[in-house]
Formats: structure tokens, C-alpha cells, sequence
């Protein structure tokens, strides 16, 4: 097992440095970064003098050592609009982001799998056919679209939950639900796969021949196998969560780090966003790397070093 | 033939026409200039006649036909998806084939370069990209096609693996055809299904993207019709102008159902084995 996971982190590690290098050739897409990190209204003399100050007139690979060697010393840079360092600003409103895919999370484990194991359970039957319906509605709608009905609906007609802002659980509530829709609908799918897969195992048929009722033999033996792939994606998820994030607070004027970033271009603040980017990434790398590790503790096949 | 086209796949298929016509013939549809204003217009309700035109969906906040810009924002997203699957779909079967008939170094090099980009969640790279380089249509579509083209390598290099060593590409191979004739011509016509399945799902996902991207205000830029930027405007106007949300938002939900829906019917015609996955 141990040759595996040196194996996953040594990949995790190359993605990461793929990550930072590919975020330092978009930044500079533009010709010059100074342009990006400057305030509206800056003089040409201004701009000359930050892009000196900031090494920008140096050669491509010089620079880009050097932005190697800040990102090691986890010096991410001094935001030029609000003036304080740019690490302090994002993970200011990290809690947020957080608080946010937690929400999400639970929808959509809270309805995913409940929907899942049902679709496989009666297959080829009613419920089947309603709950696929509302899968692939989760599947389809655009969280945006589903962000503003919400709050039209629960906000604004019904007056239930507050419309935007992050004030306690119930301003949570929306949110998480808009942002939760994709995911528990990779969950439904994903938990029919994998419980339709066990069900049609020997061991099913065995439990049954022993008089066990489908129900039991559910609970007991088929939930246990048919969680190794749910807890995998569980740890994917995670990742897809934190991007759409960008457009679910923006929706709900939600304090997070993908408000951040929307506000931050806006404000012409890149290193802000590339910091929001870098971050996502290397989450996202760190949730699949987890993932590995938590179906070598789970699958003894791997866990022995087949 | 009717077995093959059950009624549901008949009814998508109408519905995705119906979404091709309305972009396609927005200039003949509109009943209005999308992009006319009027201050006098503001806000009015789905149903209201003028004097002079009666406006179906309303009108925004700057007086201007909803019903038109809706069919503008078709054409809109459509042409962005189209050519943004485009562009993805040639690049990643490109560096697919390649890296699945060279193996080796090449493969090595290129599939990790597959796996760094898809550990870049694509709609942030997307929204820093679009915002570094500023707003722009063609912008726009490469952006997006140059995020999105690993998943296509992914499929292509995997096809490409099972092809490439059967005996017809080896009597190929020997009958002196050079690596080039055997890609374009025996190789990339047996993985075009498999590749085709991932487009159309691609699609769903840059019409939801380019709406995504309007709505943030970085993808189509005003006065120009997006189904995205109608939504932005229309969620200032939310308790006062519902049509500009649920208008707009229904064509997109709908569109990207039926594009689902479309290629899931697909993607069990090409690979039985998945049917009823």
C-alpha cells in the first residue's frame, strides 16, 4: 500500500506544479500582468514603475522562478487595491466557501443516496421513473436559474428565508440547495449504479435464499459494498462544489471566496483571483488524493498491494 | 425505424430543432429590434400591447422586446457551444490519437498534461482566462474550447490503445500507409462514436458555461442578448419583473435537458452495454 499512495502523491504533486504553471501562463495571456494589477486610473509613469517594482520587466523564465520561489515561501503576494496581503484577504472568506459546500454537501448526500438506492431498488418501476425525472432536472438546471427562482419563491413570495447574505443556518438554506442540485444528482446516479451492481452479486442471492427480505439484505450487506465508489465521487464532489461556488454566491450574495473573485475582477485585483484558483486546485487535488487513500483503507484488494 | 425512435427521442429531437430554428431565423422571428430602447417601455408585463406591437414576454429594463432577445440569445449560445465543442473536440482528439499511437514519451508527456488540466476546476480557469484576456465573442469560444478538450483526449487515447493493435491497422501498417493516413482514415472513424457521446454532454455543459459566464457579466457583453445576461440584469429587477428571470432561464433549462436527454439516448445507441445506466 505504501508504494501506491507514494505513487498518488508523487502525481499529485506534478499536478500541482502543473496547476501553478499553467495559472502563471494565463496571467500573462494579456502581454502584461501590470495592466492586471493595477487600479483604474493608474499614470503610464505609475505602470512603469509597479511593473519594474514587481519584476515584470524581467525575462519570462526569471519571472517565473521567482514565482515559484514566493508560492514555496507561501507568499502569495500584496493585493495593490486594498493594499494588505492577499493570502489574508481570501482566507478571510474561506469559513464562508466552506460553510457553503458543507450545506451542499448534505443535500445532496441527504437526497442522493436516499434517491439512489430507491432507483435501484424498484427498478423498472414507478418511483424509478419519477425520481430519474427529478435526477436529471438537478442535472439540467442551471444553478442561477434555480438560485433566482428560489429566492423569488421562498424569498420573495412566501417571505420564508432571507434572500441573500450569509445570517445564520437559515440564510444557508437556499444556497446550499441551488448549489447541492448537480451533485446530488451525481449521487442518485452514481448510488444506482453501484447498489444495481451488488444486487445482482451471489452473495444478494444467498442472503435471500436464507431468508433475509430485500430490505435487510439492503440495509446489511449491499450499503457496505455500494459505498466504496459513493465515498470516491463524495471526494470529487468536494472540488466541483468549491467551483460552482463562483456563480451560486454571486447569486446569493454570499461573502465566500467565489463572491471574492467576481468582485476582485471587477476591481481589476488579479492576484486575488489567481490566489481563489490556485487554492481551488489544489484542494481539488488534495480531496482526489484523499479519495486514493480512503479506497486503499476501504478495499483490502488495494490495501495489500495486489 | 420505429423501433430505433421511440416517441420521447422523437419529441427531443423536435424540441432541439426548435431551438436550431429559432436561432437561426431570429432575424425573421423577432418581432422587435433586441437591441431598440425605450424608456417609456420599461419593465411592462408579458401580454402588454402598445400602440403600435404587442411585446409577448414583456420587456426589460431598458424597454426593449423580451420574446427577441430571447431568440437573439439562442443564436447566442448556441453559436458558442457549437464552436467551442469544436474547437475542444478537434484539439483533444488531435493530442488523443497522438498520444495513443506513439505511446511512450509522447503519451506520457500529454496525458499528464490531461491530468494537470482537468485538476483546474474548468469554469474557474475558464472565468480567470476570460477575465485576463477581457470580453470578446471569439474570445469566448477559444477560451472555452481550450478548457474543455481533455476529456476528449481521455476517450480518444483509450480508443485509440484498443484500435491500434488489431490486424487490420497492422496489414494497414504494412501495406505502407504512413501514421497520418492511418489516424485520419482507419483509426479516427472507429472511435468517432465514443467521441461524439462526450461532445454532445460537452455541449450541454458550454451552454450552461457561456450562460454562467454572461450571468457574471464575462461572457457576452451588452447590449448584445445572452439568456445569461438577461438573467443578471433581470435578478436586480427580481421582486418587480419576474419574466426577465423564469423567461430566459426556461429556454436554458430546457435546452440542456434536451441535450441531456439526447445524449444519454446516444450514448446507449453507440455502447449498448451502458443501457439503462
Amino acid at each position: 500500500m505504501i508504494r501506491h499512495l507514494a505513487g498518488r502523491l508523487g502525481q499529485a504533486l506534478v499536478a500541482s506544479f502543473g496547476v501553478l504553471t499553467i495559472v502563471f501562463f494565463v496571467m500573462r495571456l494579456s502581454g502584461d500582468p501590470t495592466l492586471l494589477l493595477v487600479p483604474e486610473g493608474a499614470t503610464a509613469e505609475q505602470i512603469a514603475a509597479l511593473r519594474h517594482a514587481l519584476g515584470f520587466d524581467r525575462p519570462l523564465f526569471v519571472q517565473y522562478l521567482s514565482y515559484l520561489a514566493d508560492l514555496a515561501r507561501l507568499d502569495l503576494g500584496e493585493s495593490l487595491v486594498q493594499r494588505s496581503g492577499v493570502a489574508g484577504i481570501v482566507a478571510e472568506r474561506i469559513p464562508y466557501t466552506v460553510e457553503l459546500a458543507a450545506g451542499a454537501l448534505v443535500v445532496a448526500l441527504g437526497i442522493g443516496i436516499p434517491a439512489g438506492v430507491a432507483m435501484a431498488v424498484w427498478r423498472g418501476g414507478m418511483v424509478e421513473r419519477l425520481l430519474a425525472g427529478f435526477v436529471l432536472t438537478g442535472q439540467s438546471l442551471p444553478t442561477f436559474w434555480s438560485g433566482i427562482l428560489l429566492i423569488l419563491l421562498f424569498g420573495v413570495h412566501l417571505r420564508w428565508l432571507p434572500t441573500s447574505g450569509a445570517d445564520g443556518l437559515s440564510s444557508l438554506v437556499m444556497p446550499a440547495i441551488a448549489l447541492g442540485a448537480l451533485t446530488m444528482s451525481t449521487f442518485a446516479r452514481m448510488t444506482r449504479i453501484a447498489v444495481l451492481d451488488e444486487l445482482s452479486r451471489d452473495y444478494v442471492s444467498a442472503a435471500r435464499a436464507r431468508g433475509l427480505s430485500l430490505g435487510a439484505a439492503v440495509a446489511r450487506h449491499v450499503l457496505r459494498n455500494a459505498a466504496i465508489p459513493v465515498v470516491t465521487i463524495a471526494a470529487l464532489e468536494v472540488g466541483n462544489l468549491l467551483a460552482g461556488a463562483v456563480i451560486v454566491e454571486t447569486v446569493f450574495a454570499w461573502p465566500g471566496i467565489g463572491q471574492l473573485a467576481i468582485q476582485s475582477i471587477a476591481a481589476r485585483d488579479f492576484l486575488i483571483v489567481q490566489t481563489v484558483v490556485l487554492f481551488v486546485s489544489v484542494v481539488y487535488i488534495g480531496m482526489n488524493l484523499l479519495a486514493d487513500i480512503a479506497y486503499a483503507v476501504i478495499d483490502p484488494r488495494i490495501r495489500l498491494d495486489r | 425505424m420505429s423501433a430505433r425512435f421511440s416517441p420521447g427521442i422523437v419529441l427531443i429531437l423536435l424540441l432541439l430543432a426548435a431551438f436550431v430554428l429559432a436561432a437561426a431565423g431570429a432575424d425573421l422571428l423577432s418581432p422587435a429590434d433586441p437591441l431598440r430602447q425605450s424608456l417609456l417601455l420599461r419593465l411592462r408585463e408579458p401580454g402588454f400591447a402598445s400602440r403600435t406591437a404587442t411585446y409577448w414576454l414583456g420587456t426589460d429594463d431598458l424597454g426593449r422586446d423580451l420574446l427577441s432577445r430571447i431568440l437573439y440569445g439562442a443564436r447566442a449560445s448556441l453559436l458558442v457551444a457549437a464552436l467551442s465543442v469544436s474547437v475542444s473536440l478537434v484539439v483533444g482528439t488531435a493530442l488523443g490519437l497522438l498520444a495513443g499511437w506513439f505511446r511512450g514519451w509522447t503519451a506520457v508527456l500529454i496525458m499528464r498534461f490531461v491530468d494537470t488540466m482537468l485538476s483546474i476546476p474548468a469554469i474557474l480557469l475558464a472565468v480567470l482566462t476570460v477575465a485576463v484576456l477581457g470580453p470578446g465573442f471569439l474570445k469566448l469560444v477559444m477560451v472555452l474550447g481550450l478548457t474543455r478538450w481533455p476529456r476528449y483526449t481521455r476517450v480518444a487515447y483509450a480508443a485509440t490503445l484498443q484500435v491500434a493493435g488489431l490486424p487490420y491497422i497492422k496489414a494497414a501498417e504494412m501495406a505502407g500507409c504512413g501514421a497520418t493516413r492511418i489516424l485520419w482514415r482507419h483509426i479516427l472513424p472507429n472511435i468517432a462514436g465514443p467521441l461524439m457521446v462526450v461532445a454532445t454532454s460537452e455541449f450541454g455543459l458550454m451552454i450552461l458555461f457561456e450562460a454562467g459566464l454572461s450571468f457574471l457579466g464575462l461572457g457576452i457583453q451588452p447590449p448584445y442578448p445572452s439568456w445569461g445576461s438577461i438573467m443578471s440584469a433581470g435578478r436586480q429587477y427580481v421582486t418587480r419583473a419576474w419574466w426577465l428571470t423564469v423567461f430566459p432561464g426556461a429556454c436554458l433549462f430546457v435546452l440542456v435537458l434536451c441535450v441531456n436527454l439526447f445524449g444519454d439516448w446516444l450514448r446507449d445507441r453507440v455502447d449498448p452495454r451502458s443501457r439503462g445506466r
